[in-house]
């Protein structure tokens, strides 16, 4: 059932938090009037292209550019010796065994992937920069590639970096081995599972994209650029291109999604920036789709072994879990957390497991430098888990949904701690399951799933009982995990003498509607009309401080901290009307908007009111200061925990390998909902990129390391068509730990999706005993997996 | 590079301008004339996000170079609001959630304005069907096809009412 929207007016001030209201950044997107990157001008504005490396893996000989800086129209063409600056990206998240390799911005002696930047020509049009890029002449020796993490880490295997070392960028463990293998001695059942969760290109629609501008004179340096986190860009560039921090602005325009692939500091960024401030001139770069394919961090990647051990009852007892995870040629900014802390915590699932041991290692290939995207090593985990629980409950011969229920953990145990290291924080599993079965009839679905397959049609059903961590949190304990930032978020709401309110939040969407939300969230704790409340994000200039929009973590951190910021100015306020009326400030009460003395609530004040008594400052409290403003850092206490249960039915042919989702209903519980409606498309966003990972999307390299799906043609980015109408339910259990209740809903539908598509095509195909196809789940595969198992 | 003078009609507004052979006409609109409705999203025709109207039907803007769009009309989508008063198609996708980040939608809006003046009642597969040709990363679609029925109902419901 669809969700309706509704105009913010005609939403009572008290009940706009949890209205789905209309969002207020649509006006500008669906008239042109938008400003994304790519839509700068400025006067004397230069273009930059670059010159990237046609192979997987080769060594760099002479690189000549006369012939590009001899063409008309070209200003300048910089390598590596040009730069006297660092000119390496470094590496965000530490790992005690990780290896860090340098990771120029521009490659000199080598290069280990296609699309790895050698050179970059500015010049006077975009399209005469692009000539002179490929005008420049690279002498290459081509070596051996490799690019999959299991061949990375093979004997004999084609090394990157160090030889002496292979490839292994880390080895790391968490859980307890010796209690585990325990459990393995002591099973009544063992479950083994082999397998690949593919490599994937985020493809935002909007290409990154850069434009600076560098002021001589004061040596300030702006860049407006396609990023989910602006400060952390600003403290990343700074020491990247040595530049001091203070004098660097980053500025998110408007951002065409992101999925990830606008976290992590490239080196494209960083050479816009460089050439801006040589040339003293605005200097644009923009990817084209093709050069996205090539170099935007790609996400998962993982080649995994595991075996889940079973009692007699079926109740799982230990789970081990081996994995090799691709890292690409080099580490992106937070790549070495994603295969491990967002992916070896989440390996307990829905179930009460106890004993779990997870060993990662990490592997250097010739691909592109692999971080996060959507769902970052949750997806993973969630895959895994969802797949074994599946195939364990087939190998005993349960009902997967009786299987799931039996080993849920129960909603009375809250909150939990796993065997994995995190507690999770609330939770009630048999509900959105209860929910899901309900919603598809799923006793009705088994009879008819019985009658087709007498028909020779085969009908499949797959569930999901996914769970993520999001609002990554607290500082101490990520810092004690190896990040090298803090996970807090910033805010400053300020209210104007005029009684209105711009709040900035560090936080920076990407298409979230955080404009929507977050007014909603200020108008709420403040009781002030929604229309009266503007927010601004995704500037280092306006916004005192922040870490961006990642992980989702924009409501429950980045809201939690314009609350934190709200319930200040309450409280200051609260002290002017005590003030005011001379009574005692714990007499003052508040509510949406309006603050009366205890027993009296006929004498009245609007908060409104207050605003402009505290700039006026005429009749304050001794010693307070005028102004009506307040900044938080707000730092999660914990993770938050969303989950629910997505429930795909398919029909599958086994002469033509062809698939058909039938129904998917996807229960997702994400806490309290801020805009039912903005929840709604994130979820609809979401299982769409998860079913394309189910049945179309794949990154695909030849033996050479060269991209075989490097454009749109060849890489599957599901049309219209090819998604089906997606049946949505929620249920809330509240997050306990956060002012507002919420979890995160960014990532849900990404992570849940694929093992509900996989689980059902497996299903579908159980009378020819296919237990496993690799995704993507293509007609061919699925032809090949029928007639392997006939 | 051979340089060619066209003339565009963009939005009912004429332009004269210079352009070079190969300049696309997405290019020609948006950075010599500032039209940044018609976004860019790949090199290969494949997203959409470039769509205009050329003399009333879509086109991808990134396929046709500049000269071959000399002396027509061309529609963007900032071609459609009159003022303040959005058109009945933008108006639905801001009501159903028809976006998210927005870079697809102008190409969205105008392809759903072709479809909708061929076939005023489509089925949502009709719909789905004619959004074939563009890329969302957001939506997962569902919301944008909720947009394109209710604005089909709203475009039918003005004409039986004679506006």
């Amino acid at each position: 059932m669809s969700i309706e929207t509704i105009d913010a007016d005609e939403v009572p001030i008290e009940e706009v938090l949890g209205s789905a209201v209309k969002r207020r950044e649509d006006p500008s997107l669906i008239t042109g009037r938008a400003e994304y990157t790519d839509d700068i001008q400025r006067p004397n504005m230069l273009h930059m292209a670059a010159t990237r490396s046609p192979y997987g893996h080769a060594k760099v000989g002479d690189i000549d550019t006369s012939e590009a800086e001899a063409m008309d129209g070209v200003e300048a063409v910089f390598t590596a010796a040009d730069f006297d600056v660092p000119g390496e990206i470094p590496v965000g998240w530490l790992l005690e065994s990780l290896r860090t390799p340098p990771h120029p911005i521009l490659a000199s002696e080598r290069v280990r992937y296609q699309g790895d930047a050698v050179a970059v020509v500015v010049a006077d049009s975009r399209a005469v920069a692009a000539d002179a890029a490929q005008a420049v002449d690279v002498e290459y020796e081509q070596l051996d590639a490799v690019t999959s993490p299991g061949d990375a880490l093979a004997e004999g295997a084609p090394t990157l970096h160090d030889e002496d070392d292979g490839n292994v960028a880390f080895e790391w463990e968490l859980g307890d081995a010796e209690k585990t293998s325990a459990a393995f001695e002591d099973a009544d059942e063992i479950v083994d599972i082999d397998l690949v969760n593919q490599l994937l290109i985020s493809n935002p629609m909007e290409p990154r994209a850069t434009v600076a501008e560098y002021d001589a004179g004061s040596d300030d340096l702006r860049v407006h650029m396609t990023s989910q986190n602006p400060h952390l860009h600003r403290l990343l560039m700074s020491g990247v291109i040595d530049h001091p921090e203070q004098k660097l602005h980053v500025r998110a325009p408007d951002v065409g999604g992101g999925f990830g692939a606008k976290i992590h500091h490239y080196a494209d960024e960083a050479l816009t920036a460089l050439c801006a401030r040589e040339l003293e001139r605005p200097v644009k770069w923009v990817a084209t789709r093709t050069e996205g394919f090539q170099t935007d961090a790609p996400g998962r990647g993982h080649e995994t072994s595991a075996r889940m051990a079973l009692d007699a009852d079926g109740h799982i007892t230990g789970f081990e879990v081996d994995t090799k995870a691709n890292l690409g040629a080099y580490l992106s900014t937070f790549a070495p957390a994603v295969p491990t802390y967002l992916y070896g915590t989440l390996l307990s699932g829905q179930y009460d497991i106890p004993a779990i041991h997870v060993e990662v290692t990490g592997a250097f290939t010739n691909v592109p430098p692999v971080d996060a995207y959507r769902g970052a090593g949750r997806p993973e985990a969630s895959y895994l888990v969802e797949r074994i629980v599946t195939q364990a409950a087939r190998q005993i011969g349960e009902d997967p949904a009786e299987f799931r229920r039996k080993n849920f953990v129960d909603s009375d145990d809250f909150p939990y701690q796993t065997e994995v290291a995190v507690e999770y924080d609330s939770g009630d599993y048999e509900k959105t399951l209860d929910a899901a079965l309900d919603a598809i009839d799923y006793d009705a679905f088994r009879e008819e799933q019985e009658l087709a397959r007498e028909d020779g049609k085969y009908l499949g059903i797959g569930l999901s009982a996914y769970i993520e961590a999001c609002g990554l949190a607290p500082s101490e304990l990520a810092g004690q995990l190896g990040a090298q930032a803090g996970l807090w978020e910033s805010s400053l709401v300020r209210v104007h003498q005029s009684g209105t309110v711009t709040a900035y939040v560090g936080t920076s969407g990407h298409g979230q509607g955080h404009a929507t939300t977050f007014s909603q969230i200020v108008a709420d704790e403040l009781g002030i009309p929604y229309d009266d409340v503007e927010i601004v994000e995704g500037d280092t200039d306006e916004v005192p401080q922040g870490m961006g929009t990642y992980g989702s973590r924009s409501a429950a951190v980045g809201g939690s901290a314009l609350v934190e910021s709200a319930r200040k100015i309450v409280e200051k306020s609260r002290e002017i009307v005590a003030h005011q009326l001379e009574a005692d400030a714990e007499d003052v009460e508040f509510d949406h908007g309006t603050f009366h003395v205890a027993g009296a609530p006929e004498q009245s004040v609007g908060i409104q009111e207050v605003a402009g008594a505290a700039y006026l400052a005429h009749d304050l409290p001794d010693d307070m200061e005028p102004g009506l403003e307040a900044t938080s850092f707000y730092d999660p206490d914990n993770f938050v925990f969303p989950f629910g249960l997505h429930a795909a039915i398919v029909s599958v042919d086994p002469d033509s390998g062809e698939i058909e989702v039938e129904r998917y209903v996807a229960v997702d519980d994400v806490g309290n909902q801020i805009n039912p409606k903005i929840v709604e498309g994130q979820i609809h966003g979401g299982v769409a990129q998860g079913i394309g990972q189910a049945l179309y999307e794949g990154a695909q390299y030849d033996e050479n390391g060269t991209l075989l799906t490097g454009s749109l043609q060849d890489y599957t980015v599901p049309k219209a068509e090819q998604i089906p109408e997606l049946e949505t339910e929620s249920t809330v259990t509240p997050c306990p730990h956060n002012p507002l209740g919420v979890k995160g809903v960014g990532e849900a539908g990404t992570i849940a999706a694929p093992q509900a598509v996989v689980n059902a095509v497996t299903d579908a195909l159980q009378p020819f005993g296919v237990d496993d196809i690799e995704m993507p789940l293509t007609e061919e595969r699925v032809w090949r997996a029928v007639e392997e198992a006939k | 590079m051979a340089e060619h003078d066209i003339t565009l009609t963009v939005n009912g507004e004429d332009h004269e301008l210079t352009v070079e052979s190969r300049t696309l006409l997405v290019h020609a609109l948006r950075d010599e004339l500032g039209y940044t409705g018609p976004n860019v999203g790949c090199e290969s025709t494949l997203c959409g996000a470039c769509t205009v109207h050329v003399d009333g039907d879509a086109a991808k803007s990134c396929t046709l170079l500049a000269v071959q769009a000399d002396g027509k009309e061309i529609t963007t989508v900032e071609g459609l609001a009159e003022g303040r008063d959005l058109h009945p198609i933008q108006e639905s996708f801001q009501e159903e959630h028809g976006l998210q980040c927005g870079y697809c939608t102008p190409g969205m809006i105008m392809t759903t304005k072709q479809l909708l003046e061929e076939n005023p009642d489509p089925s949502r597969e009709e719909i789905r069907e004619a959004l074939e040709g563009n890329l969302c990363r957001c939506t997962g679609y569902q919301n944008i096809v909720n947009a394109v029925e209710s604005a089909a109902g709203k475009l039918r419901g003005a004409q039986a009412h004679g506006d």
